[in-house]
């Protein structure tokens, strides 16, 4: 008897949401079956890539992955080689010197990084705020302004800063805005509600729905994941169609696995090694649980994901 | 299609006389439909009606049994994600060498089989098998050199091989270990049938395609043989991709026996020579149904996140991953470093854990029994007091192990302070930072 296959039909999609402008502007979601399912029907834009930089250059990088970056200070010449590693969708630029607790990097100065960062590449920037939501408002005006007309993504608007973020990043200066939530696809549905009634167009929102290193509460990741995507198909809930990015790269690298000196852990061999097979796994497994789009640092992973996107194409 | 507590309930004697160990005749309907118990515990039901029933009541997805001493149980899940209830029979790994591959490769598998072993959670992290490929043309003596040599590494063993002539000799060699048997097709399915039921092992099955593949399952199945797992293939990645998701999707959601049970997936084969990309495969295969995942390599740098990824997604969403009570000395910590408490669950050890690790500062981090749960609901639940931490420092002889008189709570529970101080007189009790990520500043400057 032969095998009767029955497709996974669903009579709603994922939103599709376009980031940057250009030749290189992506867009995310659009599809209207489960993650990688493309012989169920239509999987529309393959999921996407980025790869993460620092405005506080490359100190905090390990030695190997400055290696790629050269004797490259320059922040425009960092996002540049950034820009140019191979699978990289889209360009995250963090800014973990902005923070009020650590460099305090003033506003004015940020703005002008982020203006140099995307003057000098082509695919579409990614902004990640301080961590700070204070701070973020200010911050996040002010870039979204000076940016005006490029598209970009600020990432992320929270619970607590969604109605001024939402007013400025999306009303006013027509930029993509991230709202973040906790692991919890009810929070997740919040934000979006809220900042929907602010005014901002569904088509306008993505989502961080939260993240985490593989062995390190995963399982509520991407339980959560899988249970928006399914929300968002099968019961065709509008207020959570909006698709799903996962910044992977600033969990990964900062656990014990990642982060342990060959030295003190001989057995467990190169650190840098660690670190990306850390990052490649845990962004592999949120793009099968629903991720759309994932931020890594490593270039070398950053291929990796690539390759394993186009391989499922 | 499973039977309702109904249809179920039609055929029991209605007697309710408790031989079962339920209440009711209705109440053991209920359970069976469930899947909860099973038919055979009421000895009332002649066999004829358990042989009907069974079939219609067996899981959708069989349970199969794998390793020298049937250690290993792959399969019997019953759900398409983890939420809907858990997954129960978590993915194994295995290491491929093969005839047509290098010595240099092959030797290296053998050498560095069993580096990776370690414990996460109660649980320890070892690849399962060695998956001993054999090439047609490429040297039978060869292949049985390298079966002799995958026994001797301790492993379980898994042999590729679709010539039944070849495989009769390699089995020969390999036949105390119960390796599996992987290699029946279309064409060889009688005899690779007779040799894996005369052995009493798995029998693994492929197809050029998955009608194919339905074909030959029935007709082994016709043939008496249920103790099966499906090679997916590896025509291409998106080919083998689609495949484990129509073969899982078909046994639990439209109960298609045939296709009923575990599966194989050759990541090596995806993705030869590049180890980053198999990572990556291997994650995608642990959440998307991959039973039994065949690498080029297992380096610690690999084991780590898949392994971990693996316990994460295999663990009950309704039972919290849990750490095994006692002392946890970081940083090198002896009995003088300073004592922190914190609950046994398990993110909540692996948070706070990391942080202090973070500090440098050498801390003795004990984990009383506390539920399982995080530190505000343990203590709403009453399983992480004073009473609680008092009878499990006395329990665990902790005023004897550590020579500190120093204890610090976690902020969120800074209540228990003054009675804790009553109930542990002798110590000095901290009240700890809110959050583990203030942690590192705290234990530095304290």
């Amino acid at each position: 008897m032969p095998f009767k296959s029955s497709p996974q039909k669903f009579n709603a999609s994922i939103k599709t949401v376009e980031i940057g402008t250009g030749d290189k502007k992506i867009a995310l979601g659009g599809e209207n079956v489960l993650p990688f399912y493309s012989f169920d029907g239509s999987a529309e834009n393959l999921k996407k890539v980025g790869i993460e930089i620092l405005d506080t250059g490359l100190e905090t990088f390990s030695p190997e992955l400055a290696e790629f970056y050269g004797n490259e200070t320059e922040i425009a010449a960092i996002a540049k080689k950034a820009a140019q590693a191979e699978g990289a969708d889209f360009l995250c630029l963090r800014f973990e010197g902005a923070d009020p607790n650590g460099l305090d990097r003033p506003v004015e100065e940020c703005v002008a990084i982020a203006s140099a960062v995307c003057d000098a590449i082509d695919i579409p920037l990614v902004i990640y705020g301080s961590k700070n939501g204070e701070k973020d408002i200010a911050l996040f005006g002010a870039i979204a302004e000076a940016l005006q007309g490029k598209n970009a993504l600020f990432m992320s608007a929270n619970e607590e800063n969604y109605k001024t973020l939402a007013a400025s990043v999306g009303l006013a200066y027509g930029q993509k805005l991230s709202a973040e939530s906790a692991v919890d696809i009810n929070l997740a549905k919040q934000l979006n509600v809220l900042i929907g009634q602010v005014g901002v167009a569904p088509e306008s929102i993505v989502m961080n729905v939260g993240a985490a290193t593989a062995g390190y509460g995963f399982e509520y990741v991407a339980s959560t994941m899988q249970r928006t995507i399914m929300a968002a198909l099968q019961q065709n809930d509008v207020m959570i169609q909006m698709p799903i990015i996962t910044p992977v790269s600033s969990e990964t690298w900062y656990v014990k696995e990642s982060v342990a000196a060959e030295a003190d852990v001989p057995e467990w061999g190169s650190a840098n090694e660690r670190g990306i097979m850390n990052e490649i796994a845990t962004a592999a497994a949120c793009l099968a649980a629903g991720s759309h789009a994932v931020i890594l640092r490593h270039p070398t992973s950053v291929k990796a994901v690539s390759n394993l996107i186009q391989a499922l194409a | 299609m499973a039977l309702t507590g109904i249809q179920i309930f039609k055929v029991t004697p209605k007697t309710n006389c408790k031989d079962c160990g339920s209440p009711t005749c209705m109440a053991f309907a209920m359970k069976v439909a469930q899947g909860a118990v099973e038919l055979e515990k009421c000895p009332h039901l002649s066999p004829d009606v358990i042989a009907e029933l069974s079939d219609a009541t067996a899981p959708p997805m069989k349970t199969i049994k794998a390793g020298e001493s049937d250690q290993y149980s792959l399969g019997g899940e019953t759900v398409l994600e983890r939420h809907e209830k858990t997954f129960v029979s978590k993915p194994l790994f295995a290491l491929s060498v093969c005839n047509a591959a290098s010595d240099e490769h092959n030797n290296s598998v053998f050498e560095t089989a069993n580096e990776v072993d370690y414990l996460r959670i109660g649980e320890r992290m070892f690849v399962e098998f060695i998956y001993v490929n054999y090439v047609d043309g490429k040297g039978e003596d060869r292949y049985l050199d390298l079966v002799t040599k995958a026994v001797g590494t301790g492993k379980d063993i898994i042999l590729s091989v679709r010539d039944a002539a070849v495989a009769e000799k390699a089995l020969e060699i390999a036949k105390a270990k119960k390796p599996m048997l992987v290699g029946a097709n279309a064409s060889n399915y009688e005899a690779m049938n007779a040799l894996a039921s005369a052995n009493g092992i798995v029998l693994g099955v492929g197809g050029a395609d998955l009608n194919e593949l339905h074909d030959t399952v029935e007709k082994l199945e016709k043939l008496g043989n249920k103790n099966l797992i499906l090679d997916v293939g590896f025509a291409s990645a998106a080919q083998a991709f689609r495949n484990s998701v129509e073969i899982r999707r078909a046994a639990i959601k439209g109960e298609d026996r045939p296709f009923g049970y575990p599966s194989l997936v050759n990541i090596e084969r995806l993705a030869p020579g590049d180890e980053y990309l198999q990572t990556a495969f291997a994650s995608l295969f642990i959440l998307k149904y991959g039973s039994i995942l065949v690498m080029e390599s297992m380096s610690y740098a690999q084991a780590l996140p898949l392994f971990a990824l693996r316990q994460n997604i295999y663990t009950d969403p309704q039972k919290p991953m849990r750490v095994e009570p006692g002392i946890y000395p970081l940083n090198g910590a002896d009995e003088n470093a300073v004592v922190a408490i914190t609950v046994d669950f398990a993110l909540s050890y692996f948070v706070i854990s990391g942080e202090l690790e973070r500090s440098g500062v050498p801390v003795n981090l004990v984990i009383p029994d506390a539920g399982g749960y995080s530190v505000l609901t343990s203590w709403a639940a009453g399983k992480f007091s004073a009473g609680s931490i008092a009878s499990f420092f006395e329990e665990f002889g902790i005023a004897d192990k550590i020579k500190s008189r120093r204890l610090v709570l976690p902020g969120k529970v800074a209540v228990l302070k003054g009675e804790l101080e009553d109930k542990l007189p002798d110590w000095e009790i901290i009240v700890g930072p809110n959050e583990a990520m203030q942690a590192v500043k705290f234990f530095k400057e304290l």
